[in-house]
């Protein structure tokens, strides 16, 4: 007897863990066609694709699901077929993605911008200089810098900004700080550290609000060509032949086109406007 | 200590609220962690018995395998099982990348070494004793074996939570192999890893303060579990000085 009961009482728990289990994949419901779209942390942590998502759903049918990560797992999913459609920020790579044949297309249609913060002392005194000069004064300074450091799309516009500088990509160098982590974390380091870093202006928006000028970090070079964002959607080479083709070009059309172009300008954080749309420009 | 006591708050908040999003993880962490613990237990109990029990040519061996895969960073099992399972990959067919079951399939591989391990070890403890007591008794092989594993049953309970530990709580493997997709993969964990990016910490805090009440709420039902069998067994073993 004892026996049979531990048993049952086992059986039943396993049962019930199976049915929840079962349940979970079953309930979802998914009268709308689901679309994989690979993009970076930028449009999903700013809310962009949040306050999208109700939207594109309702012109096109389809439901947005991102898998948000660094611009270079982000191409990589792609190059995998793993996602249906890219989102991502980084023209350089993208332009060898689709070189590669890891891509057919690639259509810009929104930007924002970067910004270089610094502590408010501004021991290189770079405020309002253009962000070559202010690059050349931080590394003639050697004041610290804290670098991404992870192959994002901000770290590969930071390493091209020292390019533009002429001067070469830091490593090793004392003062640089690879952080190896997301736009916050590397606020957050910086501002312990006093040091300055690029961030991406959405990102900024959102620590500064909330940290209300307590780090004494803040904007020291904006503005400037060389900082703008290209954001772009990119269609994947036929050679994925299991992913949605029609639905990722469906996607592409909506975001071009004026509805959704007045749709990404209207997005608003902390009340100020963070994605300018640009398509066809 | 702010972040604490608004995390502490935002979780009540969350729980009576009844926050689609936040219930939508805690059944993405129930459903993934129910499949990979299943997974664990279905393979791993008679695996960890049968390295206990049985001595056989290379079982040493084996037996450091098992251990030495406790110590695979969860990263490394995320990044192995996305080749596997990524659409260009060998298993890429199944279209588990990005899905509860692929996630599961992953945990599993964390889970499983922990289930063998612990069981092989509570079968070797028990098994010098016992076997030579049942056999002077005249038990025949299948009765040596059941003993065996009921002596054995509290000691893989253990190993069980343990498992269920480690699997619930994992964050590594959930975003690689899951893809943290709202209203799809995103577990406890990932949200909380993706609030901590955001930088809401309280809410990362209040989303693991659910976890924790999910776990507790596991770990109480496994004790009621326990604590009946050990009630109705509590006659029969009044006199096995069980330590």
């Amino acid at each position: 007897m004892r026996k049979l009961s531990l048993n049952k009482s086992l059986a039943l728990a396993l049962l019930l863990a199976f049915a929840c289990a079962t349940t979970a994949f079953t309930a979802t419901p998914s009268a709308a066609e689901d679309i994989k779209l690979g993009t970076t942390t930028s449009t999903a942590d700013t809310g962009l694709l949040d306050y999208l998502e109700p939207m594109v759903l309702k012109d096109t049918g389809l439901t947005m699901r991102w898998i948000a990560v660094g611009t270079g797992k982000a191409l990589e999913h792609g190059k995998n077929c793993d996602v249906d459609v890219l989102m991502v920020h980084a023209p350089g790579a993208e332009k060898k993605f689709i070189e590669e044949g890891n891509g057919v297309s690639r259509a810009e249609f929104m930007y924002n911008d970067f910004v270089l913060v610094g502590p408010v002392k501004d021991p290189a005194k770079i405020k309002g200089k253009g962000v070559a000069d202010s690059l050349k004064a931080i590394a003639g300074a050697k004041a610290p810098f804290a670098s991404r450091g992870d192959d994002s799309g901000t770290h590969k516009m930071e390493q091209n900004l020292w390019k533009v500088a002429s001067l070469p990509v830091p490593d090793k160098d004392s003062w640089y700080i690879g952080v190896g982590q997301g736009m916050l974390a590397t606020l957050r380091i910086a501002a312990e550290r006093g040091a300055y870093t690029l961030t991406d202006r959405g990102t900024w928006i959102k620590y500064e609000a909330k940290d209300q000028g307590k780090s004494g970090l803040a904007i020291l070079s904006e503005g400037d060509k060389a900082l703008l964002n290209q954001y772009s959607i990119i269609q994947l080479a036929p050679k994925c032949t299991s992913i949605k083709h029609a639905a990722a070009k469906k996607l592409e059309a909506w975001f071009l086109s004026p509805v959704g172009q007045k749709a990404i300008a209207s997005f608003k954080l902390e009340g100020k406007q963070l994605f300018f749309p640009n398509a066809g420009k | 200590m702010d972040y604490f006591s608004e995390g502490l708050t935002k979780a009540v908040a969350l729980l009576l609220a009844l926050d689609p999003e936040t219930f939508s993880a805690v059944w993405a962490t129930a459903s993934v962690t129910a499949l990979a613990l299943i997974a664990s237990l279905l393979m791993g109990l008679p695996l960890g018995f049968a390295l206990g029990h049985f001595h056989f040519p290379g079982r040493r061996g084996v037996r450091l395998f098992v251990d030495w895969m406790l110590s695979l960073p969860t990263v490394v099992i995320g990044l192995i099982v996305y080749a596997f399972l990524t659409a260009r990959g060998p298993l890429g067919e199944w279209g588990l990348l990005f899905s509860v079951p692929g996630m599961a399939l992953g945990l599993t591989l964390l889970g499983l070494p922990i289930i063998i391990s612990m069981t092989a070890t509570a079968v070797e403890s028990t098994d010098s004793r016992l076997t030579q007591t049942l056999l002077s008794l005249g038990a025949d092989r299948w009765q040596l074996l059941w003993a065996t594993l009921t002596e054995a049953r509290f000691a893989m309970a253990l190993a069980a939570a343990t498992a269920f530990g480690r699997i619930v709580s994992e964050v590594g493997i959930a975003m690689m192999v899951g893809g943290n997709i709202k209203w799809q993969t995103r577990t406890i964990t990932t949200a909380i890893a993706l609030e901590t990016g955001k930088g809401e910490f309280a809410t990362g805090i209040a989303l693991g303060i659910v976890l924790m009440i999910v776990a507790l709420v596991v770990n109480l039902l496994v004790g009621l579990l326990r604590g009946r069998a050990n009630g109705s067994a509590g006659g029969h073993r009044a006199g096995g000085g069980r330590t």
